[in-house]
């Protein structure tokens, strides 16, 4: 029961920071119906900037919220200004271009935003400073820190605030009204183009307290943390039905509780030596209390691309999404 | 069409055949070292030809090639070393290896076709990955890839009695492993180009290029776009597996590092460097990023330490940076490729209304 438990708060956690990660996919998406293989690395730089910024200060007397708080201050803007920068150099110039080349110059500023962060950040995986004491509370035999709290609370404002802004303002209006058909909306008076950097530059700050947070949770950070944190994230763009808002927020969770529960129970579903006797050579193996695990979790990965390719294969428009996916 | 033109065509021909062969022994006097860059830039070469056909005749894009290039060098390393004590003939295990190869492309394809070109990349991209850690976690509970350690001691290659592994004499010119390889790989690729020349001019080619020009109406003229554009990624994984072989028993080891979702992006920009489609011109790609990152290892390092009198910026850096920008830099100025085709060209020309 408590593991159970345990891994629902786990899989709770992570999945509303692939929630946050994967509203900046469906939002882009949404927009312009093409994936911004670059988010995982705003995602990077924004835990990276936070690193440093953290830190800089972690030896002076602040309290650690107004330290934290002063990383998330620079790595919002910084990361919104790489936002407007990835959409003007790999998105903006091919707007009109068949779908396959704005592709292809995501992928090369990936790469290139990788290599800048590894000459910056070094090549080696860097220590988050632990500047929060950690404080643990006992939940019905499982146990939730004060910072997985802090997590969901986060994560799920900044969504309700997502979704107030793009329902209730004039510039998510407007943002909606380019989604259903950029052509119309520019006669309506839309400045379209404008309207797709600020998508870009939304998705981007959302990132980079992802990014804060995926730091702060794992007490590391990488150059090359954002592409998996990338993939898993868009999965759950997709599980959730891509270009819908809420979609992504319910693909997100269900995507970490998958991940979590699914990682918890593979060692024990596919320990050989539970289904009895299957040849000689498992029975000496098992004899001596020993169990033969087929899968372990270090397969934890795997879970959110057999998630994207079943949903891809069965219902392509995702769990919420009411269009049918364009297949030509 | 005169006689005196094919005449001189068969010169040139000749010339450059004579320059490759004698390539080795020009390039084993700068040091053993060039010679096993080359043999790399012609494995490059091959997979780029391989990718070309998924993403340049049939146009879809493809970010988990590598991994066929790693199941071919693992079928190859588990066939032919101490690792299950098995030690088959190359001969026999690179056409298994390019078969197995062939049944993942298969496998991965069969669900993903039907699928949009940015979810296909997705897909395949999570594919790449699922390879790499399904070799990295193998070890356990039967270990069969050896996990991370990879796997060594994988057999040379013997053709007769003639093992690839060491230096021989022939008629009084030394010659060394490397440069057997390079002849080897050179006679493979000739048979590679061959291969792509023809399926590029054949109905199947066409039918590949019609779907990359519009799914939909080559749907409307008869083709069966699944099966067609299956054939493309089964032919694809097939190249990638010979290379995967080949690259296996030139390097004896092997390890999931070298089979890493970069790896599918530096082939991804040798084939958009060259142009998509554009057999001649993939081909110049790849010999153009394998052989100028080399060139820059040796140049850059010494002139920065005369310079700063330390290291700046790694070479490593300076290789990856190349291949984004190249893929950054060819979309967005030349997208039908340095040498273009004029069909190409058309179809990436800005000005066309958009789909």
């Amino acid at each position: 029961m408590d593991v159970f438990l345990q891994q629902v708060v786990n899989g709770l956690t992570l999945g509303s920071l692939y929630a946050v990660v994967a509203l900046g996919y469906t939002m882009v998406y949404g927009i312009i119906q093409l994936i911004n293989f670059a988010h995982g690395e705003v995602v990077m730089f924004g835990a990276m900037i936070s690193l440093s910024v953290i830190s800089a200060a972690a030896g002076s007397n602040l309290p650690p919220l107004a330290i934290i708080l002063a990383g998330v201050l620079v790595a919002i803007p910084a990361c919104m200004a790489l936002g407007y920068f990835l959409e003007r150099i790999a998105y903006r110039p091919l707007r009109r271009a068949p779908r396959l080349a704005p592709l292809i110059t995501a992928i090369g500023m990936s790469i290139v935003l990788q290599q800048v962060a590894m000459m910056l950040w070094s090549r080696n995986i860097l220590a988050f400073p632990q500047i929060l004491p950690m404080v643990v509370y006992e939940l019905a035999g499982a146990s939730i820190s004060a910072l997985q709290i802090a997590i969901i609370g986060i994560c799920f404002a900044m969504m309700a605030g997502l979704a107030l802004l793009i329902y209730r303002t004039r510039l998510g209006a407007a943002m909606r009204a380019t989604a259903e058909n950029p052509e119309i909306a520019r006669l309506m008076g839309v400045d379209v183009d404008r309207v797709i950097a600020a998508t870009f530059v939304i998705g981007a700050g959302l990132a980079a307290v992802a990014g804060l947070m995926v730091g702060l949770y794992y007490g590391l950070a990488h150059y090359m943390m954002g592409a998996t944190l990338g993939m898993k994230a868009f999965s759950a763009a997709v599980l959730g039905g891509i270009g819908n808002i809420p979609g992504a927020m319910v693909g997100g969770l269900l995507l970490g509780l998958v991940e979590a529960l699914g990682a918890g129970y593979i060692g024990d579903l596919t320990d050989l030596c539970q289904y009895g006797t299957l040849s000689a050579m498992l029975e000496t193996r098992c004899a001596d209390g020993g169990n033969v695990v087929l899968f372990g979790s270090n397969y934890q990965d795997v879970f959110a691309f057999v998630v994207l390719i079943l949903v891809l294969v069965f219902r392509p428009s995702g769990l919420l999404g009411e269009r049918v996916a364009d297949r030509a | 069409m005169s006689s005196r033109f094919s005449y001189r065509k068969y010169i040139g021909v000749t010339l450059v055949a004579l320059a490759l062969l004698a390539l080795p022994f020009a390039l084993s006097a700068a040091g053993t070292a060039w010679v096993r860059i080359a043999n790399l830039a012609i494995l490059f070469v091959f997979l780029s030809l391989g990718l070309n056909i998924v993403v340049g005749f049939a146009g879809l894009l493809d970010l988990g090639y590598v991994a066929f290039y790693g199941v071919g060098a693992y079928v190859y390393a588990l066939l032919a070393s101490p690792h299950f004590g098995l030690h088959l003939p190359f001969w026999v295990i690179l056409p298994i290896g390019a078969s197995v190869a062939a049944i993942f492309g298969v496998l991965l394809g069969t669900p993903t076709l039907k699928l949009r070109g940015d979810y296909l990349a997705i897909v395949t991209l999570g594919f790449g990955e699922i390879v790499r850690i399904f070799l990295n976690n193998l070890s356990q509970p039967i270990n069969i890839t050896n996990g991370p350690q990879g796997i060594a001691q994988i057999d040379p290659i013997r053709v007769g009695g003639i093992s690839f592994g060491q230096t021989d004499l022939f008629f009084g010119l030394s010659v060394s492993g490397p440069m057997k390889h390079y002849y080897l790989l050179l006679l493979l690729l000739l048979l590679v180009i061959v291969v792509n020349l023809r399926l590029q001019n054949s109905r199947i080619g066409r039918a590949w290029e019609a779907i990359r020009e519009d799914e939909v109406a080559a749907r409307a003229i008869g083709i069966d776009t699944t099966r067609v554009k299956l054939l493309a990624f089964a032919m694809g994984a097939t190249f990638g597996g010979v290379a995967g072989g080949m690259f296996s028993s030139i390097q004896g080891f092997i390890s999931p590092e070298s089979f890493v979702l970069t790896e599918s992006v530096m082939i991804l920009a040798m084939v958009v460097l060259g142009g998509m489609g554009n057999i001649w011109g993939v081909i110049v790609g790849a010999l153009l990023l394998s052989f100028v990152p080399e060139l820059l290892r040796y140049t850059v390092v010494p002139l920065q330490l005369a310079l700063f009198d330390k290291m700046l910026v790694e070479p490593e850096v300076i290789r990856m940076l190349l291949f984004g920008m190249a893929l950054v830099l060819m979309m967005r100025f030349r997208p039908a490729g340095l040498w273009p085709l004029g069909a190409r060209q058309r179809e990436f020309s800005i000005d066309k209304a958009a789909k």
